[in-house]
């Protein structure tokens, strides 16, 4: 787990914005979604701000954390939510001791 | 001066194709088809108003064309929107038919908007007003 963690990107700086976490909230309504999708969820749910860009540089640092993954559906990106990184902060801080 | 819409155009990789599907498969029917070039000046209109706005199916000859709308569909922006009466039912019935959607219907502020894949290279938004609320 050391190491693994050693080769992603902070989770815990990841999760310390509240726009990366309202984008992974959104990713738990609905998994699998395009850029567009997220930006107009950030907007129409969340009343954000958020450029697109900015949106994107979010995604970024979740990808680089290993929370969120990308993939082609035809030439469209998508993304997926992975929750897998968050084991380590149990497997470090048991939740039952 | 007063200008008005008379035409507006999406780029398409195939103007056989575009035709079949903006026909087929969103309702349009052909309105002008004259050889231009190597291509065709070839448009569309809404099946119930034949003589409004015409849609350009415009051949992406151009490299910033091509490379324009790959980047707008690699990050799922539509090309243009489309108002239909019901997006729910539009997005059951085209599912049915194959036409593959990147987004399925969700509010977008006062509409309604699904995206769907026009299989020209284009993602293209179906609107329709939300319902009043009760």
């Amino acid at each position: 787990m050391l190491a693994y963690s050693g080769t992603v990107g902070d989770v815990f700086k990841a999760l310390a914005d509240p726009t990366r976490r309202v984008i992974m909230d959104e990713l738990v309504l609905r998994d699998g979604q395009t850029l567009f999708e997220l930006c107009a969820r950030l907007m129409n749910v969340h009343g954000s701000q958020s450029s697109r860009q900015a949106v994107s540089q979010h995604l970024a640092v979740l990808e680089d954390a290993g929370l969120i993954a990308t993939h082609r559906a035809g030439r469209t990106k998508i993304h997926t939510l992975n929750t897998e990184p968050l084991r380590s902060i149990t497997e470090r801080w048991p939740l039952d001791r | 001066m007063k200008a008005r819409l008379q035409v507006t155009s999406v780029f398409v990789d195939d103007q056989a194709k575009a035709l079949a599907f903006y026909t087929e498969k969103l309702g349009f029917i052909k309105k002008t088809d004259v050889p231009a070039g190597e291509y065709r000046w070839l448009t569309v209109v809404g099946a119930d108003d034949p003589n409004g706005v015409e849609l350009l199916l415009e051949p992406d000859e151009h490299p910033a064309a091509k490379a324009f709308t790959r980047a707008l569909v690699e990050d799922g922006i539509p090309m243009t929107s489309f108002r239909v009466d019901d997006v729910n039912a539009a997005y059951r019935e085209l599912e049915a038919e194959g036409v593959v959607f990147t987004q399925p219907p969700m509010p977008m502020g006062p509409m309604i908007g699904a995206v769907l894949d026009d299989t020209c290279g284009n993602l293209i938004m179906i609107v329709s007003p939300a319902p009043e609320p009760d």
